[in-house]
Order: structure tokens, then C-alpha cells, then sequence
């Protein structure tokens, strides 16, 4: 166990120098230089080299590379050419958002999901069965911006229940300050015991929480549905049947239990699909995280700010992926570890 | 051998669970009752047939669009500007006073064309990378493999987004940058296909009677191994599309004058609030074309790769 979990984070740093790697000679090939972009209209050829000098970007792009990594092993990740501040400062603040936005989507797509996968498997076949099944399907074919929309459209503009885009209300915010502590809106007003901003966070959540929900949980339902049809064929359950176990024991019990591993990778999966939806579902509802840091570094040509949005979105990805794939071996000790 | 099971071999987006799933084993499915196989089938049947249908009608409507349009898709006319759907406007016009059914009708255009062209280049560059770990292995295998994890890493769009952006936005790099983020997984298909028929009788036999390591790969290997990459096309061939939306939707996709159905949505983000046409149909014809083109990947499965019927 200790020595795969050597083997893995090691194989994990190789991976994340390769993404370091190619996201720094990305940037570096980005059109346009962020020097012209901060000195504004017609700098002097001096200034240019001024800032070009201060930058390190006159230096080879090895060694501006290798110059990133020394910065890196210390926790450094530079500074955004746009906000001005360290980015891992920048980040810490974006973090919190998406961290909150995508946990909570996530919990309700596995409360949700795998329900409505196994109602599916267990009455195979009937209306409940064909409308979760085309519901993924459908579900499946709908771009997330869409439903975005689609969402703001109906509770925003013809109910008026959610607000359209923000974190939180402003002027709330301003009446009942909370300070920010784990960053998590939901947590930091309840910890100031600022209801009325409790509030707003809440309201201001609803409607991007609901969008990756929509947009990630046909998958989950799909494979549990598939994984729960086919455990339940197999001939440990017709056994159990046969002592007289309820169904619902069966089917929550022990069939569930069997279905564990698919699960936990499609649980992986839809994380991945929420990080990856979050880009859109942020620009859409103007909401302060990580996605949209990542697409306004790329269009102002912020190389550190983006940099660090990669590797920290890449981490924490791939540490996703290595916590499955170790809960692969505790749900079943007989999968021996790869 | 070295098993690659690092992170991101989940699968992509848009794929299902089936085939080159994690290192935990896939439960085989036990043998269901020959009923439930039939007709299971014979509805799979159906909604591929639906779906082929479906997908039929939309070439047929990016072929002809010139005779179908009923106006010039750039025809700027402020008299009409947007108005809601009517008989003379049946999705109604934008806020230049375009057409919006005939700009979904060429529109189809664009989104077929990112399709193909995002998959084969996507192939272009996996299936051979494939073809050479899987039956070579060793130190390239574990070479191509760890440049192919790297790939992986990226949480789905957002290498694509990046890629994008360093290459400048417009809709080729767009499509490049897609078919750059989807290549591994060809790659890791095409490879867990080929290491499976690598040391089978009939290559052995090529390789005594002295036949060129070449010509095994294309002429021996390749055609046995490549329905896997196929169906996973197919599969993919939707999310693509999806994909290339949201690029253009976040604004670095395709830039106007190029007709493109998640630009088209994008644009009209300032109003759709009170013009919901604008927005509406649009993203209806994506969500159509992705639909259709699901169905034929579920029932493409079904039929090339008999072992994951049913799932």
C-alpha cells in the first residue's frame, strides 16, 4: 500500500512537470505580448525592454521555465500581470467559489443520481424506467450553456425567484459584513452570523448549482442504472431472493453494495465534467472562481495567472483520481492495487 | 507491462463506462434471459433507427442549405429586427434583422463539419500512436503513454481552452485544439485493442513468413483492432459539437461572419432575456443534432461490440 502510494504521487509529479511544461510553452506562444497590454498605447522601445527585462522574458524560454519552478518549489507562482496581487492569493480567493459551487453540485448529483439510477434498474421497463432513461439521454445532448440560460430565463426573468448572476447581493453584503474566512460564502456568513447574507449566498447559488447538476447527472444515473441491471442477473441476488430477503434490502443492501466501484468512478468522472463545466457555468453567471479567472487570464494574457489556474485545477484532478482509485481497494481488498 | 493507471483514465465526457474502464474490474455481465436480450435490442433498435433518421434529415439540411433557406442567412434587414417568430419569420429574426431559421439551417454546416473534421484529426494522431505502444510496448509504450497521461491531466475544456487561446481563437484552432485534447483517448483504445490481438496466432504466423513489421501493423493489426476507436467516434462525435459550442460560446470559437449555432446563442446572451427566439433555437438545433448523433453512437455499440449489448 505505502509503496503504491509512493509509486503513484511520483508518477503524479512527472505528469504534472509534463502539464507545467506544456501550459508554460502554450502561454509563452500566446498571441500578443502582455508587455504592450500593460504599457498601454505606444511605450518607447526602452520601455519595452524595460519591462521585458523585469519580466525575464528577454532570457531563453528554458530558463525562464526553470526560473518558474525555483519561484514554485517555494510556493511561489508569481504575480498576475492583470489584478497585480500574487496569484496564489488570486487563486486562494477564486478557490473557495468553485470549491463551493462544484461540492455542492456534486453531493446533490449523487443524492439524486444514483436514486433515479436504481428506481430505473429495478423496475426495467416501465414508465419510470423509459423516462429516466430518455431523461439522461436528453440530458446528454443539452449544452450546458443552455441550460443555463434556459434556467435564468424561467426563475429569473418570468419568476423572478433567483437572481441572475453574482455570488452574492452587494448592498447585503455591505449591511451584513461576515469576514472571509474559509472563503466559502455559505460557511463565513454562518460563522458571522449574518443571516440576511446567509441568505443571498443561498439564493445566488441555486441557479449554477442546478445547471452542473443537470448538465453532469445523466451520466451517473446512466452507469448506475446499467452496473445495477446487470448485479442484479447475477445469482447471489436471485439467492438472497430466495431466503425471503425483502427487496428493498436487496436492492439497497447488497445489491448497491456491488455496484460500489462503477459508482466511484463515475463519481470521478462527473467531477471532472463539473471542473471542466464550471469554465462555462462561471462566465455565464458571473461568478467569481476559478473558470473564470482561467478564461480571463487566457484572453488578457495573463501567463502566471493561468499557469497557476492549470496546475492547481490539474492537482486537484489528478489527487481526485488517485482518492478513487485508493476507495477502490478498501470497498473491495481483493482488487489488488495496479 | 506497465499498466498506465494513472490519473484521468476516467472516461471522457460524453463516453460511457463501458470498455477501457479504470484497473477495477468491470462486472461481466452474467448472460440475460434471450427475452430481455430482444428486447432490449429491438429498442435500442428503434431509437437508433430514430436517431439515424434524425441525423439524416440534418446532413441532408447542411447539403441543401442554399435551397432551403428561405433568405440570405446575412441578409441585414433593420425593418424586421428582432421580431418574434411569425410565418414570415418562422424562429424570427435577430437583432440586425436576420433570419434565424436560415442561419440554423447553414449553421448545420459548421457543427457537422467541426464534428468530422475534430474526430478524424483526433484519430489522425491517436489510432498510430495506439498502433505503436500497444505492439511495440517497452520503453516507447511507457514513452507515449506518460505524453498521453500529461494530455489526460486536464480536467475535460479546459485544455481545449487553452490550447485555443495560445493559438489564437478562431474555429480551426478551435478544432484543432479539440482533436489535440481528444487523441488520447484513441490512443488508449487503440492501444488496449492491438495488445490484445498482438501475440494471437495469426500475427505470429505474419511475423515468421517474414512480412514487414509495417505491413503487420496496417495490413494485419489495424483492421482487426480499430472497431473499439470506431464506436468510441461515434460516441464522441456529439460531445464534440457540444464542445465546440461552448467554445464559441465563451468567445473563442468561431467569430462572426462564420455561422455557428453556439455563437449564434452567445450573441445573443445581452437579450435572449426578452427575445427568447433568439437563443431558443439555436441551441435547440444543437441539442437535436447531439441527440441524433447519441443515438446512432448507443446503437453503433450495440451492434460492433456485441459484448456491451445490453449495458
Amino acid at each position: 500500500m505505502k509503496i503504491y502510494l509512493i509509486q503513484r504521487l511520483a508518477q503524479m509529479l512527472v505528469i504534472l512537470l509534463g502539464v507545467l511544461m506544456l501550459t508554460f510553452v502554450l502561454s509563452r506562444i500566446l498571441p500578443g505580448s502582455p508587455v504592450e497590454m500593460m504599457l498601454g498605447h505606444r511605450p518607447s522601445p526602452e520601455q519595452i525592454e524595460a519591462v521585458r527585462t523585469e519580466l525575464g522574458l528577454d532570457k531563453p524560454i528554458a530558463m525562464q521555465f526553470m526560473v518558474y519552478l525555483k519561484g514554485l518549489a517555494q510556493g511561489d507562482l508569481g504575480t498576475s500581470l492583470h489584478t497585480g496581487q500574487p496569484v496564489t492569493s488570486d487563486l486562494f480567493n477564486r478557490f473557495g467559489a468553485t470549491f463551493e459551487l462544484t461540492t455542492i453540485a456534486l453531493l446533490l448529483v449523487v443524492v439524486m443520481g444514483i436514486p433515479l439510477g436504481v428506481v430505473s434498474a429495478v423496475r426495467q421497463n416501465t414508465l419510470s424506467d423509459h423516462l429516466v432513461r430518455s431523461g439522461s439521454i436528453a440530458g446528454m445532448a443539452l449544452p450546458v450553456f443552455l441550460i443555463a440560460m434556459l434556467l435564468q430565463m424561467l426563475f429569473y426573468g418570468q419568476l423572478g425567484w433567483f437572481p441572475l448572476q453574482g455570488r452574492i447581493n452587494a448592498e447585503i453584503a455591505l449591511d451584513y459584513p461576515f469576514a472571509q474566512r474559509t472563503g466559502l460564502y455559505l460557511v463565513d456568513t454562518l460563522l458571522a452570523g449574518q443571516w440576511p447574507a446567509f441568505k443571498s449566498a443561498v439564493l445566488h447559488l441555486v441557479l449554477p448549482v442546478f445547471t452542473l447538476v443537470m448538465a453532469s447527472i445523466a451520466v451517473v444515473t446512466r452507469i448506475t442504472r446499467n452496473t445495477m441491471v446487470e448485479v442484479l442477473q447475477q445469482d447471489h441476488i436471485r439467492t438472497l431472493q430466495a431466503y425471503g430477503v425483502s427487496r428493498r434490502r436487496i436492492y439497497y443492501r447488497y445489491a448497491l453494495k456491488a455496484t460500489l466501484i462503477p459508482l466511484l468512478t463515475v463519481i470521478g468522472l462527473a467531477y471532472g465534467y463539473m471542473l471542466g463545466g464550471s469554465v462555462v457555468v462561471e462566465f455565464i453567471f458571473d461568478w467569481p472562481g476559478m473558470g473564470g479567472y482561467a478564461v480571463g487570464g487566457i484572453t488578457r494574457n495573463d501567463f502566471p495567472a493561468v499557469m497557476g489556474v492549470t496546475l492547481l485545477l490539474a492537482v486537484i484532478y489528478l489527487s481526485m483520481n488517485l482518492v478513487i482509485d485508493l476507495l477502490y481497494h478498501l470497498v473491495d481488498p481483493r482488487l489488488e492495487l495496479p | 507491462m506497465n499498466t498506465p493507471n494513472t490519473a484521468g483514465e476516467s472516461r471522457p465526457p460524453g463516453a460511457t463506462s463501458l470498455g477501457m474502464s479504470r484497473s477495477a474490474p468491470v462486472n461481466l455481465p452474467s448472460a440475460p434471459t434471450r427475452g430481455a436480450l430482444a428486447v432490449g435490442f429491438s429498442v435500442r433498435n428503434k431509437l437508433f433507427v430514430f436517431g439515424a433518421g434524425l441525423f439524416g434529415l440534418i446532413l441532408l439540411t447542411a447539403l441543401f442549405a442554399p435551397w432551403l433557406a428561405p433568405y440570405d442567412p446575412n441578409a441585414i434587414n433593420f425593418a424586421v429586427k428582432l421580431d418574434p417568430p411569425s410565418w414570415t419569420h418562422w424562429m424570427g429574426t435577430d437583432d440586425l434583422g436576420r433570419d434565424i431559421l436560415s442561419r440554423v439551417i447553414y449553421g448545420a454546416r459548421t457543427s457537422l463539419i467541426i464534428g468530422f473534421n475534430v474526430i478524424l484529426i483526433a484519430m489522425a494522431i491517436g489510432v498510430p500512436i495506439g498502433l505503436l505502444s500497444g505492439y511495440f510496448g517497452g520503453r516507447l509504450d511507457m514513452v507515449l503513454m506518460r505524453v498521453t497521461d500529461v494530455f489526460l491531466a486536464f480536467p475535460p475544456l479546459l485544455l481545449p481552452i487553452a490550447i485555443t487561446a495560445a493559438l489564437g481563437p478562431s474555429l480551426v484552432n478551435a478544432m484543432l485544439a479539440l482533436a489535440i485534447s481528444w487523441f488520447p483517448w484513441y490512443a488508449r483504445i487503440m492501444r488496449g485493442a492491438v495488445m490484445s490481438i498482438r501475440s494471437q496466432l495469426f500475427v505470429s504466423a505474419a511475423r515468421t513468413m517474414r512480412i514487414s513489421q509495417l505491413k503487420i501493423l496496417v495490413r494485419h493489426i489495424l483492421p482487426n483492432a480499430w472497431t473499439p476507436a470506431l464506436v468510441q467516434a461515434s460516441m464522441d462525435f456529439g460531445y464534440t459539437i457540444l464542445a465546440a459550442a461552448s467554445l464559441s460560446f465563451i468567445g473563442i470559437g468561431a467569430k462572426p461572419p462564420t455561422i455557428e449555432w453556439g455563437l449564434m446563442v452567445a450573441l445573443s446572451r445581452s437579450k435572449f432575456l426578452d427575445f427568447w427566439w433568439t437563443a431558443a433555437f439555436p441551441g435547440l438545433a444543437i441539442f437535436i443534432t447531439v441527440l441524433a448523433v447519441n443515438l446512432i453512437g448507443d446503437g453503433l455499440r450495440d451492434i460492433l461490440d456485441p459484448r456491451a449489448r445490453g449495458v
